[in-house]
């Protein structure tokens, strides 16, 4: 198949940035959307011309590392997918494909598609941990969990931190980010003793680095690659309120 | 060189807590005086920063990704393992040692293996504590299932995304000393050199990836935590960005390299379906727990699976193997793949593919619970195939998976460099000459927690340091190297792109130095790597400036490394006249068709000193023996 692709080109953090359009032919519909990418930079590295830089690694969806707004969408249309295991049968032959970077202003800019997204990571040093130190712990079945607990806090514990529902949100929220892990440790019984702190210092630093605020638009869950459900966000809600109160 | 494992006397229960009461120790308020450069922030890199950072440790810790979450453990799908007992099945820890010995051929160093086996049930209680998310049973009690190579079920997990759990359990305590200020990350970074002073050493050379400069930084000891090299074949389950560089660089400043033609093809993978292909897609081990492997009796049938009736099918790793069926070892589960596909039985548009049929177990256990196990696989694989495996069988072939060889490090995990220390895939200690499944996940994070926390302190504690600076000579020139090899590189205008070598690479170590090999075809590797190399130090083409984010250039440096470690694997395989784990000689095998080890000739750690490029490296050898597991032919039958 043949696809007509508008790029977002973006030299560095300061150009001012701009869509480029491209043609690519003769793309296996069995081939990955990066795939189709890889093709794309070769064609163009062969022409002396810059290859469009996007952040990839394992290209199985776990990383988190990709993420392209494709026409519109984080990661595109596919429902509970990474953009690299977004498979170029999911298009037309024809179509024009517009991919461009995360949008938000705490994620800005390095080149071309690839953003900066240490935001997310200050937001786990703020409190997204147990502090078990080392050798300190208890033997493994002394703290039992229900096994629905444990399968919720695994839902929530599946977040990728790709960034996406950040994208999709029209506030750049950060909140089913915060709410997946919050909520993972809230269900469990080891995150009991930080559990407030945990909240209040997450929440605080989500602020500080500039994200909205969530008004219930649940784009985030939309376009979530591991369908993680805004019910987490309920939950980190009362956890805050809950922690704030006291 | 002269190799010495440093293995402690005494009988192998008590041989740790020998090494751990004679290890000299740090005082407390004496370890912030030490800096320690750790490269890597997998399993791991992330796990012994964590833990040298609680200690008191001033870390630094490098990635070239952005986040330490990025990193490729994080793919790792089916399990840890651990000889807790908790299935009441006679587990035990002399058992795990007993399996990993044996499950890797006899080519590993039975000390080392016995107190990865002790050590492992901490890692549970570890990641327990930490929050990680394991699957229970209704009890609320930890569960687990079974992996190849074994008779028990020892194997903890998290739904198909262990890797993925742990690593987060390791990055959210990395993070909390991040936060504390004992542990300092820089992002994308890539380490380009190692610097030695007066032997030992002392700092790393490295490439700020998003802004192109080229930085030092001095410490009292590195540790390398960087991952293995299987993306040297190109198509491999890594990540792409997973490479050697690191450990290749140091292998050319004097470590020694550790059985580098021992690597791992993993069983169950989804095949290749056309040239576009940039990696391939591993499904876990864990399948074979519930999945049935077969193929048609009939050759070249092409019938859809579902048409081909009960009776004309072969199981044919039931057939072979019945006491173990189809959970053997990863490697003899791919060498039969590869056999049944060669002798024209295989399945699919290419004819390379057998199926791995859930049916049977469905209908048994029920569609909810196979979705409650493998949910997440049976959705990737849909996703990359566009076929449902819950109606129809799945299509599996074998790829290159991990690398059991690696630097070759002592006991207490340190390398033929002095301050030196290499953890995780990237060395070479446990797994001999074949790994098998969810002893990854388990090393990375014992090297990590609970035996490089103690070993590192004995040399910093016994060693007398220099003050150096990085703005010595010592420094300055390892760094001018680089600069000199990165314009070498941006000079350079010729007609084939990075891409396009690394495919030719991989494809000549593929077909020659992959899951059979034989003297013809790796003299043939021998012959052709050298000649590829030249062309490609004649004939790249790279564009873009050194001076920004150019990740055309990121791969130039990788691939170099990949057009000199390909030859060294292929050497190393050639010199190995035997067949053992992975490492599968087609002239040495038993008339069933198993691997035919050469126990009187090879029961040796063949490790490499580097004699310069295109010169034969030199042979150093560190002899096994075995004690307690008395090597046998292996049998699964």
């Amino acid at each position: 198949m043949n696809v007509r692709l508008k790029i977002w080109r973006q030299k560095s953090r300061k150009d001012e940035g701009r869509f480029v359009d491209y043609e690519v032919k003769n793309v296996s519909p069995d081939a990955s959307f990066l795939e189709m990418l890889d093709i794309l930079n070769v064609e163009l590295v062969k022409k002396g011309e810059d290859p469009v830089a996007f952040d990839h690694d394992c290209r199985e969806g776990i990383c988190g590392s990709c993420g392209i707004v494709i026409n519109g969408r984080a990661h595109g249309s596919g429902r509970g997918t990474a953009t690299c295991e977004l498979r170029m049968r999911l298009f037309q032959d024809g179509d024009t494909i517009v991919a461009e970077p995360w949008r938000a202003k705490p994620f800005p800019v390095i080149k071309d598609l690839v953003v900066d997204r240490t935001a997310l990571d200050r937001i786990m040093q703020a409190g997204g941990y147990i502090s078990a130190k080392t050798g300190a712990i208890p033997e493994a079945n002394s703290i039992p969990v229900p096994k629905p607990l444990a399968e919720e806090a695994m839902d929530a514990a599946a977040c990728i931190g790709c960034g996406a529902c950040v994208a999709a949100c029209p506030n750049s929220s950060a909140m089913l980010f915060v709410a997946a892990k919050v909520s993972h440790f809230a269900l469990l019984p080891q995150g009991e003793p930080e559990r407030k702190e945990r909240a209040l210092r997450m929440v605080e630093q989500m602020d500080k680095e500039g994200f909205g605020n969530c008004s219930n638009n649940y784009a985030c869950e939309a376009e979530c690659p591991k369908k993680i459900s805004v019910v987490h966000i309920a939950r980190l809600n009362r956890e805050f309120i809950k922690a704030e109160l006291e | 060189m002269k190799l010495n494992a440093k293995i402690p006397q005494g009988q192998i229960e008590k041989k740790w807590d020998t090494d751990r009461f004679q290890l000299k120790l740090v005082n407390p308020s004496n370890k912030r005086k030490y800096t320690i450069i750790i490269i890597g922030t997998g399993l791991a890199g992330a796990s012994a920063a964590s833990s040298l950072g609680e200690l008191g440790y001033n870390v630094l810790t490098f990635s070239y990704h952005e986040s330490p979450r990025r990193a490729h453990s994080i793919a790792a799908q089916g399990g840890i393992n651990a000889p807790k007992n908790y299935s009441n099945d006679g587990d035990s820890i002399w058992r795990l040692f007993y399996d990993t010995v044996k499950g890797g051929d006899y080519r590993s160093r039975e000390a080392n293996v016995y107190r990865l086996s002790q050590v492992s049930n901490n890692i549970i209680d570890q990641c327990v504590a930490q929050g990680v998310p394991f699957a229970r049973d209704y009890a609320g009690y930890l569960d687990n299932r079974s992996f190849g190579g074994a008779q028990v079920s020892r194997t903890f997990y998290a739904r198909g995304q262990t890797g993925q759990q742990l690593l987060l359990g390791a990055y959210s305590a990395l993070g909390r000393q991040l936060k504390a200020g004992s542990v300092k990350f820089f992002p994308r970074r890539e380490m380009l050199d190692l610097v030695l002073d007066d032997g030992q050493a002392r700092g790393i050379i490295c490439r700020n990836l998003a802004t192109g400069e080229i930085e030092a930084y001095e410490g009292h000891a590195v540790v390398l935590a960087t991952g293995g090299y299987g993306n040297v074949f190109y198509l491999s389950t890594n990540a792409k960005a997973s490479n050697a560089t690191a450990i290749w660089r140091a292998y050319k400043k004097g470590a020694a390299f550790a059985n580098p033609c021992f690597t791992q093809i993993h069983p169950t993978c989804i095949p290749q379906s056309g040239d576009y292909q940039s990696k391939l897609t591993l499904m876990s081990e864990s399948l074979r727990n519930d999945g049935r492997i077969w193929v048609p009796k009939k050759k070249e049938d092409t019938r859809k699976p579902q048409e081909i009736p009960e009776e004309e099918r072969d199981y044919y790793l039931e057939r072979m193997y019945p006491s173990f069926g189809n959970l053997v070892p990863r490697d003899v589960a791919s060498r039969r793949a590869k056999e049944m596909c060669d002798n024209g039985f295989g399945v699919g548009a290419t004819g390379r593919a057998v199926y791995l049929d859930f049916a049977d177990s469905i209908k048994r256990l029920g569609r909810h619970v196979i979705e409650e196990r493998y949910g997440n696989l049976f959705d990737m694989y849909h996703e990359i195939t566009a076929e449902d495996p819950y109606k129809g069988p799945m299509r599996i072939y074998p790829a290159v998976h991990y690398t059991m060889g690696g630097l070759w490090v002592d006991y207490n995990l340190m390398s033929t460099i002095p301050g030196m220390y290499v953890i995780g895939e990237a060395n070479f200690s446990d797994h001999g000459a074949n790994r098998l499944g969810a002893s990854a996940l388990m090393q990375g994070l014992a090297d990590g927690y609970f035996i490089l926390p103690y070993t590192i302190g004995d040399y910093l504690a016994s060693t007398k340091f220099k003050a150096v600076k990085t703005e010595d000579a010592a420094f300055k020139e390892a760094q001018s190297a680089i600069d000199g090899m990165v314009k070498k590189f941006m000079s350079m205008n010729g007609k084939k792109t990075v891409e396009e070598f690394h495919r030719e690479l991989g494809k000549i170590m593929w077909e020659n130095v992959g899951m059979g090999r034989n003297r013809g075809g790796l003299k043939k590797a021998l012959a052709e790597i050298p000649k590829l190399r030249t062309e490609f130090w004649q004939n790249v083409k790279l564009v873009g400036g050194a001076h920004e984010l150019n990740s055309e250039l990121e791969r130039a440096g990788r691939v170099a490394d990949y057009l000199e470690l390909g030859e060294l694997m292929a050497h190393d395989a050639l010199h190995r006249e035997e067949s053992c784990g992975g490492h599968f000689r087609e002239e040495h095998q038993t008339e069933e068709g198993e691997a035919k080890r050469n126990d009187a000739k090879f029961s040796y750690v063949a490790a490499w000193e580097f004699r310069g490029v295109g010169k034969p490296p030199l042979l150093n050898k560190e002899r096994l023996e075995f004690e307690y597991v008395k090597p046998t032919q292996r049998s699964y039958k």
